[in-house]
Order: C-alpha cells, then sequence, then structure tokens
C-alpha cells in the first residue's frame, strides 16, 4: 500500500501526512503524475476556497492524471473538506465555478437563521449515517467529528450520502461511491475517531475495489 | 448538535512555554512538544499556541530576568526566530491530533503560510490586522476564511473596551465594537477575545465583554482570559453555545486537566465532546 496526498497548495497537508505515517502505511505529499499513479490510494485534503483550489489543481496540470486515476482505474479517494467539495460539478465560492465533476451536484453556502448557528460551522459535532458506511464501519464511540466550512456538496443522486450533519439545515458530512470518499469533516484533525475513519479508507476501499 | 470547544492555550516565548498575568509577568511551565501531546490526549477540543517573544532587545532582556536565559533562542536574529518556530510547529503538530492555531509574529502572507504548511490548521492575527486592515483581507482571500483567526486584547475603558496591540503595550484608541465587526468585514472566520485586565487573575471571564461582543458579531467566538476554576466555564457557555472557551494557567499543573475540565461541564449537562 502507498498513499499519496496530493499536494495542490492548499491546506494542511502535514497533519493528513502525519495520521497516516502514525496508521503506519507508506506515505507521500506530492504533485507528480509518477507519485499519484504509483499509489495505491489517493487523499485530496485542501481548506480554502473552490476556485482557488480549482485553479491551482490545473494550473497544476493535475485534472487529466486524477481524473485518469479515480475514473479510469477506480483508485479509491478519500477527499476531505475543500477536496470533498471540488468533486461537485460547480461551486459557487467567488462566483460560479467548475469542479473536477466526479460527483454530480454543487456546492453552496450555508445558511442558517438560528443566532448559535454560526457560520463558519467549526468545532465537533454528531454525525447521522444513513445507509451502510465503509468509513465509519466498526467505529464503536459516538461519531463527532471537528467540522470547519462555510459551504456544504449538495449531490444530485442523494443516494451516495452516507452520513449527515445537523447543522444549518443538515448537510452531507460523509459521501461514498464506489472507489471515491469524503468527507466534509477533517478526520485528521479528529483525534483517534478520524484515525479510525483514515483505517477504514485505506483498508476497506481496497477490498472494494478488488472485489 | 454542535459541541462547545474547550480549549487549551500555551505561550511560548523565545523558545519556552510560559504563563502569564496581566500580560506580563512569564514563569516556565515546562517542555511544549510533551504538553501539547499531552492536551490532544486528555481530549481538548483544540489547541492555540501563541508565540509572545519579541524581537527587541529589552524584552529579551526583561525575559532574561524573570526566566533566566535557559533557552539558546535568546540572541536569535528574527530569520533564526522564525526557522525556530516552522521547527517547533512541525514538532508539535506530529502529536497534535485535533486543530491547532498557532499566532505571534505574523506579518505577512508568506507567514502565514509557512505556518500552515508547517501543520498549523490557523493562524491567529492580532497587530498586523490592526495595522494592515487589508491583511485581513488578503489572508482570508489567499487561505479561507476559516483559518484566519483575528485575535483581539482590550482593556475596560469607561463603559466600553479599548482594543490594545503590540502584546497589550499600545491603546489603539479603538473600540472593541467597532474593530470586531471590522474584522468580521474584512473576512476574519473567527475572533479571540481577550480580556488584559482578566489575564492570570483567575477570577472569571469578562462575561460582559463577551456576550457584548457575540451580540455583535455572526463569527464563532472564543473568549479568553480569567478562567480561575472549572465554574467559571461553565459561566462563559452560559452565554451562547457559539462561545469557545479558553483559558492557559489552569491547564497547567494539574495531570488530565482538560479531561477533568470536560468531565465537569459534561456532568453540568453541557453539550461537550468527552
Amino acid at each position: 500500500m502507498k498513499v499519496c496526498i496530493v499536494d495542490y497548495g492548499l491546506g494542511n497537508l502535514t497533519s493528513v501526512f502525519n495520521i497516516v505515517e502514525k496508521i503506519g502505511v507508506d506515505v507521500c505529499i506530492s504533485n507528480s503524475i509518477k507519485d499519484i499513479s504509483e499509489s495505491t490510494h489517493l487523499i485530496l485534503p485542501g481548506v480554502g476556497s473552490f476556485s482557488h483550489g480549482m485553479r491551482n489543481i490545473k494550473d497544476l496540470g493535475l485534472v487529466e492524471i486524477l481524473t485518469h486515476e479515480v475514473i479510469d482505474k477506480k483508485k479509491p479517494i478519500l477527499g476531505i473538506c475543500l477536496g470533498m467539495q471540488i468533486l461537485s460539478s460547480y461551486g459557487y465560492e467567488n462566483g460560479k465555478c467548475e469542479g473536477l465533476g466526479w460527483i454530480k451536484g454543487s456546492v453552496e453556502k450555508l445558511k442558517s437563521n438560528l443566532n448559535y448557528e454560526r457560520i463558519p460551522h467549526m468545532g465537533w459535532n454528531n454525525i447521522s449515517v444513513i445507509k451502510d458506511s465503509d468509513l465509519t464501519d466498526n467505529i464503536e464511540e459516538q461519531l463527532v467529528f471537528y467540522f470547519v466550512h462555510s459551504y456544504q456538496f449538495i449531490p444530485e443522486d442523494s443516494s451516495v450520502i452516507s452520513a449527515v450533519c445537523d447543522y444549518a439545515g443538515g448537510f452531507a458530512s460523509i459521501i461514498e461511491s464506489e472507489n471515491i470518499f469524503a468527507t466534509q469533516f477533517h478526520p485528521e484533525k479528529s483525534h483517534n475517531i478520524g484515525l479510525k475513519l483514515i483505517k477504514n479508507f485505506l483498508y476497506r476501499s481496497e477490498k472494494n475495489v478488488k472485489n | 448538535m454542535l459541541k462547545t470547544r474547550l480549549i487549551p492555550v500555551l505561550l511560548l516565548k523565545n523558545g519556552i512555554l510560559v504563563r502569564s498575568r496581566g500580560f506580563s509577568l512569564h514563569q516556565s511551565t515546562g517542555n511544549h512538544i510533551y504538553q501539547v501531546e499531552r492536551f490532544s490526549e486528555w481530549r481538548a477540543d483544540e489547541i492555540i499556541y501563541l508565540d509572545i517573544s519579541r524581537e527587541a532587545s529589552h524584552s529579551i532582556r526583561l525575559s532574561e530576568s524573570t526566566i533566566g536565559s535557559t533557552s539558546s533562542n535568546l540572541h536569535n536574529t528574527p530569520k533564526e526566530h522564525e526557522t525556530s518556530i516552522v521547527q517547533i510547529i512541525r514538532n508539535i503538530s506530529k502529536v497534535c491530533y485535533v486543530p491547532l492555531t498557532v499566532g505571534g509574529n505574523i506579518r505577512s502572507l508568506e507567514d502565514i503560510r509557512i505556518r500552515l504548511s508547517a501543520g498549523a490548521d490557523k493562524v491567529s492575527i492580532n497587530t498586523a490586522a490592526l495595522e494592515n486592515h487589508d491583511f485581513i483581507t488578503e489572508a482570508s482571500e489567499e487561505f479561507g476564511s476559516q483559518c484566519i483567526v483575528v485575535s483581539i486584547d482590550v482593556k475596560v475603558h469607561g463603559d466600553n473596551w479599548r482594543v490594545y496591540k503590540n502584546f497589550g503595550k499600545e491603546d489603539t484608541g479603538m473600540l472593541v465594537n467597532d474593530w470586531a465587526k471590522m474584522a468580521e468585514k474584512l473576512g476574519a472566520g473567527e475572533i479571540l477575545i481577550q480580556s488584559i485586565d482578566k489575564d492570570g487573575a483567575g477570577c472569571g471571564y469578562d462575561l460582559s465583554l463577551i456576550e457584548y461582543v457575540d451580540g455583535i458579531v455572526k463569527i464563532p467566538i472564543i473568549a479568553l482570559g480569567g478562567v480561575g476554576s472549572f465554574d467559571h466555564f461553565i459561566e462563559g457557555s452560559n452565554i451562547g453555545k457559539n462561545i469557545a472557551l479558553a483559558a492557559a494557567n489552569i491547564f497547567h499543573f494539574t495531570e488530565q486537566s482538560v479531561l477533568n475540565a470536560k468531565n465537569f461541564l459534561h456532568e453540568s449537562d453541557i453539550d461537550i465532546r468527552v
């Protein structure tokens, strides 16, 4: 197993690296075609704005290689936060912007009329699993994860949503569709439970693909 | 349901951990990497790491007289200091599996970039934001507003609060409501509001200050300054579910401090991650 954390110039890559390394798996942070194609698993992290993220991915020439690995070769990928949002068709942060388009849907701003539901949604929150989920499988403790975001991914096909979070009217907090996995929260910042989720991604997603 | 956040704050001065009272008087509190690791293990919801080192020579002498010259960083040039801070962030991020906010001496987008790439999740900006308002906007456009914390230090002034800069040394003449509102508008993702009067006093948060700022902005707020007992966290959380509870000194001298505080809050029916 070899994990490649895709470096597109945004976000805290070090913390993702640290947690994968703690699991004891071979891991690199890279944006080279060689590392991306030689890896068994991809992680697409990221914080920041949608348009900025997509611009960097395009400028680095990563759209083609990532699409080839994920869509054609069905390599397991875990998108985290912005890395989940840019899997969509479109984002609306700083104007309309095209995403990778692997999971149809759009990314829109969170809205709430409740005074205590501040945006950004920042802190630890419960998620509710609504369908069979490889990522949360065998996690026995309460599903509480760390979120920090102002936008949400609204997929066209709601069957890809495997967990939701009850905040600002409710939004998709985990998406699982074949080899594509994504979390709106930050497993790498969610202590032990986040480590378990990333372990699930590494060991269960591979099983899926082999089957 | 979103949980109330409990956040230990570590103060770093010239490479060593210190405690603070009234924004001065600093005593060493131990090894920073070990402390971050313990806080992370004790289920701290986030950790804030403020570097209060000053490059001017007078403050270096001041720190020598109170904490002794135990650090090899004391006579570093600004550039070397920068390198050592990045090294420190890199080391602590290896043992910190919860969000890490880093503040102190952040004056440029490059300062932010190197801290985030070393392992920080958010940065806290104070004086530089006051001196150049556009810095907040540029930083939040570049890195996303969710990782830009604007830290505001205030002192009571009549029936309002005045904003201070340069580690609480200089009165800006600005009122807290004006600055908090402006910081939000400029792109801050969060506000860390700290009472200089209450710093290290241990007699509780300045509740009216927190309530006041909370009524002014729509972004999350972190309250800091004054906690001397776990009851003070309850008082802070009663203001609103969106108030994050931060403290420094109370967490430093007892084993399992964060865990004990969380259990206390949980038993008091505060919705918290235990």
